[in-house]
Parts: structure tokens; C-alpha cells; sequence
């Protein structure tokens, strides 16, 4: 057991954990704009999916990370405006529809991937900075400023995040709308405009988020995600809304992940046990639902497609 | 509306499914083409390996059988409002459970142990399936996310006990450490059926379920509170049915379908064992998730899953012909399968708008009239498909 509080290993799974909470963060901050604003769209993880496989074969084909992070972008963007076609405009069950996205993404991904690619071959990653001066610090500059350049304007995201949907008059309109859009629509907010965009800037971000988390681990698979999708529509309700609570859960995840994956390196524990271990997350966000439901209260018009005057 | 217009708009209802499908394969001709595959020699292949053969068609019925439970499973759900997208997890706990038991019982007879086994998968389920039951009942948690959380729990939970406590003992013999358990007891074997074939009574069991599920459904009390429930909460808990109950009641039963699942897939599997390679999908094959598409093909009605699972179970064995006959990768009907959901839940507010008629009120047992509730889906031939919608989720 000693050997996990060496310097090391502690910089090892606090660094590590930062690293995997990212798509993780990414995906769940996009969702909340949708959830804000009263469409779940549990396609997340399908959207990933496809957001993943584009970056990587974009990076494949042309070496660059960046033009891997724009393909990721505009997947997004586009299963962003389907899914708004139909959670807004056609008023699709949103507990379903979003079912077709992520088999149509896993499916989708796994073939192009087998037709396109075949055996997975390494990819160029994401250029690393350090912060000058700051990832001079011992200990936390290791952990915190040594990462690559996508991460740090990840965690960006979230300040900016809160400001959008605290301060501005889109961030209002956001939560007028998935509060009541009765309202929001007799004082001439237009509800269908304010979803079709929060659920494209989702599809958006999860598109992001498959790309970052393909070209990090610069690989790609058969369901790379492994339903990290799934769990980043959970991290939405964990952290109640919030860009910050999600940004807990989502280091939870990333932390407790690496901590697994190093003490598994170390044989701290048997590889059996691993398992056991990883299920933690999962046994925590399940907890943290029952104590959300139970002292927050959900967008009021969650899941609840519009019609004026209905 | 003339009678004969109503039944124009109903059968152009009913076929919204079916034009679903059909749009997904244009779709998935058009990708055949665009990844330079000859179409035609695929679709054919695609459905002469689904259906073409005794051989074709008994690899289908299997493939169909898990979708099947699932399927009803997830109907019997979605009756009560109620969205169960933990059929993966409820398929892992049921193959769980019901491993563990053939482990441990003693071996007495294939007439005790097939049973047992079986009623231990749905034990399993039924516990994977309780559990977001009480959650939302009691705690309001919404069921979609504690269902996919519990998907993630099921792996690592199956991953833990493949390779450990239930690992077969010859693979630490000889290091080689392949997560399976042992070859389970032959007597919990399921039977197989015409002579030397693969065919088991594992799609039997299910088509029962499917029957039993549609009796339960429309011809009990319990069917008419889940569905009282699924209609309208707050009518049915005005007239005194206990919706809490009822909702966990619902999951449960979904859960217990689902585990069912799981056993047939370990022990009507050519290995009889259960083995794990890390994922879900790796022991369900994604039935969990295929086996909403069949019960959205199949109009939520138990019955109607039956020939729905058999399409999409020939679609999933008919796509391996289709990979070696063009090439193209058998994921591309996961691809197509999620399309359909796309159409047809896309497609459900129009197909409500044909259907749009004055609700009629049904009859309580004692003849009281309590609840409101649309009687929308008698058995199939006498009135025709359901006609209602899918529920939504209003936690």
C-alpha cells in the first residue's frame, strides 16, 4: 500500500484523473444546456461516438490534432441540429429517441471504423503546455499545469459556463424556458429557437468530447466511449444542474478511474478486484441521485415537448 | 370523419413501423453504395441468411429470443410510464444469478434444474429491475439514469465475479486466466429441439412470456392498474390504486424478463458457460438496447414483439451474411436499427393524429366506471395493433 503515497503514483492519479474527467466534463456541461432548458437528450454517448471516430480519422489522414478537434466539431454540430429536429421540432419521446442516436453512433462508428481503418494505428496528440512558471511548482505543477492544451480550456469552460447561464439574456431565456415556457413564450421568448440551439451546443460539446477523448488516448475502438456518455447525462442530475457540481462529479470520476489504473499498475490490488473498484463511481452517482431528488428540483419542464397553447 | 376515412388514417397509423424500416433500409442501400458495395447483392444476402434456410431461420429465432424478453420486458414498462433502458444490466444480473446457482445447487435432474435455473434469472432481473423501481417510487430518482447507472454497475459486477470467484478453476490451473466460468451442469442444459439442430426451447419460453405478459397486461387487475397508471398518475391514484406499488411492480416484472434473458443466453449458449469479454455487449450482444427497437416495431403490445423481434432478429444474424457477401461491416444494422427508432419516434405525433378520436371510458371489473383509460389494444386480429402512444417520462 505504501508505494501508492510515493510522489509519484499521487501525481500520477491526481494528473490521470484530471485527464479522463475531461470528456466526461465536456459532454455533461453541453447536456446542461439542453436539461436547463427543458430537453433531455440521452443521445450523448452515440454522439460521442461518431465525435470520435471523425476525430481520429481525421488526425489518421491528416496528422493534425486540431483539424481531428474541428471534425469532431462539426459531427457534433450536425448530430446537435438532428437531435433538435427531433426533441423539438418533432416532439419525439425524449427517453427514446435519444436510444436510435447512441445505436446509430455505435453502429455507425464501429463500421466506418472496420471499413475505413480496420487495425487501429496510433495517432498524433494533442500538443502538451505547460503553464510557464506555474508547472514549476513541485507537486501541483505536475498535477495541474502539465496537461495538454485542450484541458485547460475545458475547465475554462465551466466559469464561462455559469456565466452564460447566470448573467447573460440567453442564459435567462434558457432557464425562463425550461422553467416555464408558458411564460417565456407570452413574453415573446421563442421556445423552439432557445432548444434547437442549447440541444446543438450539446450535440456540439459531445461531439467535442469524443474527439478529445479519441485523440488523447490517440486510438480508437468499438464503443471507445464505453457509455461515457450515458454517465455524463447522470453527472447533469449529480450535479444538480450546475456547471460546478458537474465539474465535482466529473473529477470523482476522472480521480477515481486513475486511482484504479495505478493501483492496478502497482498490484496494490489483485486484478479482480479492479473491478470492484471501478464500480464506485457508479455506487456514488447512483447515491448522490437519491440525495439530488430529493433537495433540488429538476428544470420544471424537463422532458415536456412544447405547444403553445396546449 | 366518415367511418371509411377512419379506417384509411388507421391503416396509414399502422404502417408508420413498417415505412420506418423501409426508410432505414433505403438509408442503409444508399450506405452500401456510398462504401462502394453492391446493394442488391447485400439486401439479398442480408435476407436470404435472416430467413432463406432451416439453418438461417434457427440462428434467427435465437437471435430473436433475447429481444424478445427484452422487448415485453420493456412493453410491460412502458405501459406504467415507466422508461427501462437498463435491459443490459437486467440481462448481465439474470445470466449472474442464474450462473450462480447451477455453480452451487447440487445436481438434481434436468426436470429441477432447468426451472431452477430459470426462475434464478428472473430473480436476478427482477432484483436489477426493483431496484430503479423503489428509487423512483420512493425516492423520485428519475428511472433513466438510475437504469443506465446500474448498466455500468452490471459489468464491473459480472467482470469482478468471471474473473474471480466464479472463474473456472482451470484457467488458474493453467494461467491462462480467460474470464468464463466452467462448463455449467448438463442437466440445466436447455433442451434442443428437432434433432441435431441449434434450435433450443429458449424462443418457445419466450413467445410464452410474450402471451403470458399480453394476459397479464389486458386480462388482470394488475394489467389494468399498470396501465391506469401509465396514463394518467394522479387519475389512478384518485381512484385508489397504489401507484407506487404499481410502478415498482412494473420495473420489476420488466426486470424479471430481461433476466430471463440472460439465463437463456448462458445456458441455451454452445459453451454453456458464461463468459465475459469486458463488456456488455459482449454477453447481451446489445439486446438490451435492440429489444426497445422491437418493442417500438411491435407498438409497445406484447404480441406484436413476437413477429417484431423476428424481423430484427434476422437482421442482426442476416448481417454477418451481408458482411462476408459485400464486405460491409454487420455494425451497419446496429446503424439502421437506431434509425428506425429515430423515425418512428419522430413520426409519433403524426400517427397520434391520425388515430385522434374521443376516448372511451372502459369498465372496471365491478363495473364501475373509476378510471378514464383509452382500451386501445385488444389481441391482435380482432382489433388491429395498438394505437396509443409512447410515454413520456413525466417524473
Amino acid at each position: 500500500m505504501s508505494e501508492l503515497f510515493t510522489q509519484s503514483a499521487i501525481i500520477a492519479v491526481v494528473a490521470g484523473g484530471i485527464r479522463l474527467a475531461v470528456p466526461l466534463l465536456i459532454a455533461s456541461l453541453g447536456e446542461t444546456y439542453g436539461q436547463r432548458s427543458g430537453v433531455l437528450n440521452l443521445g450523448v454517448d452515440g454522439i460521442m461516438l461518431l465525435g470520435a471516430f471523425g476525430g481520429y480519422y481525421a488526425v489518421l489522414k491528416t496528422g493534425s490534432p486540431w483539424i481531428g478537434l474541428m471534425v469532431g466539431v462539426a459531427v457534433g454540430i450536425i448530430m446537435g441540429l438532428v437531435s433538435a429536429l427531433m426533441a423539438v421540432t418533432l416532439k419525439a419521446v425524449q427517453g427514446i429517441s435519444g436510444i436510435g442516436v447512441f445505436l446509430f453512433g455505435l453502429g455507425m462508428s464501429d463500421l466506418l471504423f472496420q471499413k475505413w481503418v480496420g487495425t487501429p494505428r496510433p495517432i498524433t496528440k494533442f500538443p502538451k503546455l505547460d503553464v510557464p512558471g506555474l508547472s514549476d511548482i513541485p507537486w501541483l505543477g505536475e498535477m495541474l499545469f502539465q496537461h495538454s492544451v485542450v484541458i485547460y480550456v475545458a475547465f475554462a469552460a465551466i466559469p464561462f459556463s455559469m456565466w452564460v447561464i447566470n448573467k447573460t439574456t440567453f442564459g435567462m431565456n434558457i432557464r425562463a424556458v425550461g422553467e416555464n415556457p408558458e411564460a417565456a413564450d407570452s413574453l415573446g421568448v421563442s421556445v423552439p429557437r432557445i432548444r434547437w440551439a442549447t440541444v446543438t451546443i450539446g450535440g456540439t460539446l459531445a461531439g467535442v468530447a469524443g474527439a478529445i477523448l479519441a485523440i488523447d488516448l490517440g486510438i480508437f475502438q468499438q464503443n471507445i466511449t464505453n457509455a461515457q456518455g450515458f454517465i455524463a447525462i447522470a453527472l447533469v442530475y449529480f450535479g444538480a444542474w450546475r456547471p460546478l457540481g458537474i465539474m465535482l462529479g466529473s473529477l470523482l470520476y476522472g480521480l477515481i478511474n486513475a486511482l484504479v489504473l495505478q493501483m492496478k499498475v502497482l498490484e496494490i490490488i489483485p486484478p479482480d478486484w479492479s473491478d470492484i473498484a471501478a464500480m464506485t463511481p457508479a455506487v456514488i452517482t447512483i447515491l448522490a441521485l437519491v440525495v439530488v431528488a430529493s433537495r433540488f428540483q429538476p428544470p420544471s419542464a424537463l422532458t415536456k415537448p412544447f405547444t403553445r397553447g396546449a | 370523419m366518415s367511418l371509411e376515412d377512419v379506417r384509411r388514417r388507421r391503416i396509414l397509423a399502422y404502417s408508420v413501423p413498417i415505412l420506418a424500416v423501409v426508410g432505414a433500409l433505403i438509408i442503409g442501400t444508399i450506405m452500401l453504395i456510398a462504401l462502394g458495395a453492391d446493394p442488391m447483392k447485400g439486401i439479398s444476402r442480408l435476407f436470404s441468411g435472416a430467413f432463406g434456410s432451416g439453418n438461417a431461420l434457427t440462428e434467427t429465432a435465437l437471435k430473436a429470443t433475447p429481444l424478445l424478453f427484452v422487448g415485453v420486458g420493456i412493453t410491460i414498462a412502458f405501459r406504467a410510464n415507466v422508461i427501462n433502458i437498463g435491459g443490459e444490466g437486467q440481462i448481465v444480473a439474470g445470466g449472474l444469478l442464474s450462473t450462480i446457482v447451477a455453480l452451487n445447487a447440487p445436481d438434481m435432474g434436468p426436470f429441477v434444474m432447468i426451472p431452477l435455473v430459470l426462475l434464478a434469472g428472473l430473480l436476478g432481473g427482477a432484483i436489477w429491475g426493483a431496484i430503479p423501481g423503489a428509487l423512483k417510487a420512493y425516492f423520485g430518482v428519475n428511472e433513466i439514469l438510475s437504469t443506465i447507472m446500474l448498466n455500468v454497475v452490471a459489468v464491473q459486477l459480472m467482470n469482478y465475479l468471471l474473473r474471480g470467484p466464479l472463474i473456472d478453476p482451470l484457467e488458474i490451473e493453467r494461467g491462462t486466466r480467460i474470464p468464463q466460468t466452467q462448463r455449467l451442469v448438463e442437466s440445466a442444459d436447455l433442451p434442443r429441439l428437432f434433432g441435431s439442430g441449434r434450435f433450443h426451447i429458449g424462443p418457445l419460453i419466450a413467445v410464452l412470456a410474450a402471451v403470458v405478459a399480453y394476459i397479464v397486461l389486458w386480462r388482470t387487475p394488475l394489467g389494468y392498474r399498470i396501465r391506469a397508471v401509465g396514463q394518467n398518475k394522479d387519475a389512478a391514484r384518485y381512484a385508489g390504486i397504489p401507484v407506487k406499488r404499481t410502478i415498482v411492480l412494473a420495473l420489476t416484472m420488466s426486470g424479471a424478463l430481461c433476466g430471463l434473458a440472460g439465463a437463456v443466453l448462458v445456458f441455451g449458449s454452445e459453451s454453456h458457460r458464461m463468459v465475459t469479454d469486458g463488456s456488455t455487449a459482449g454477453f447481451t450482444g446489445n439486446a438490451g438496447f435492440n429489444g426497445i427497437v422491437a418493442a417500438l416495431f411491435g407498438g409497445l403490445h406484447p404480441l406484436w414483439t413476437v413477429p417484431a423481434s423476428f424481423l430484427f432478429g434476422g437482421l442482426l444474424v442476416g448481417g454477418l451474411s451481408l458482411q462476408r457477401a459485400v464486405q460491409v461491416p454487420s455494425a451497419l444494422i446496429l446503424a439502421l436499427n437506431g434509425l428506425v427508432v429515430i423515425f418512428v419516434v419522430s413520426s409519433e405525433r403524426f400517427r397520434k393524429r391520425l388515430l385522434e378520436q374521443p376516448p372511451e371510458v372502459i369498465e372496471d371489473g365491478d363495473g364501475s366506471k373509476s378510471v378514464e383509460v383509452t382500451e386501445d389494444s385488444g389481441p391482435p386480429g380482432r382489433d388491429g395493433p395498438p394505437e396509443d402512444h409512447i410515454p413520456g417520462d413525466d417524473s
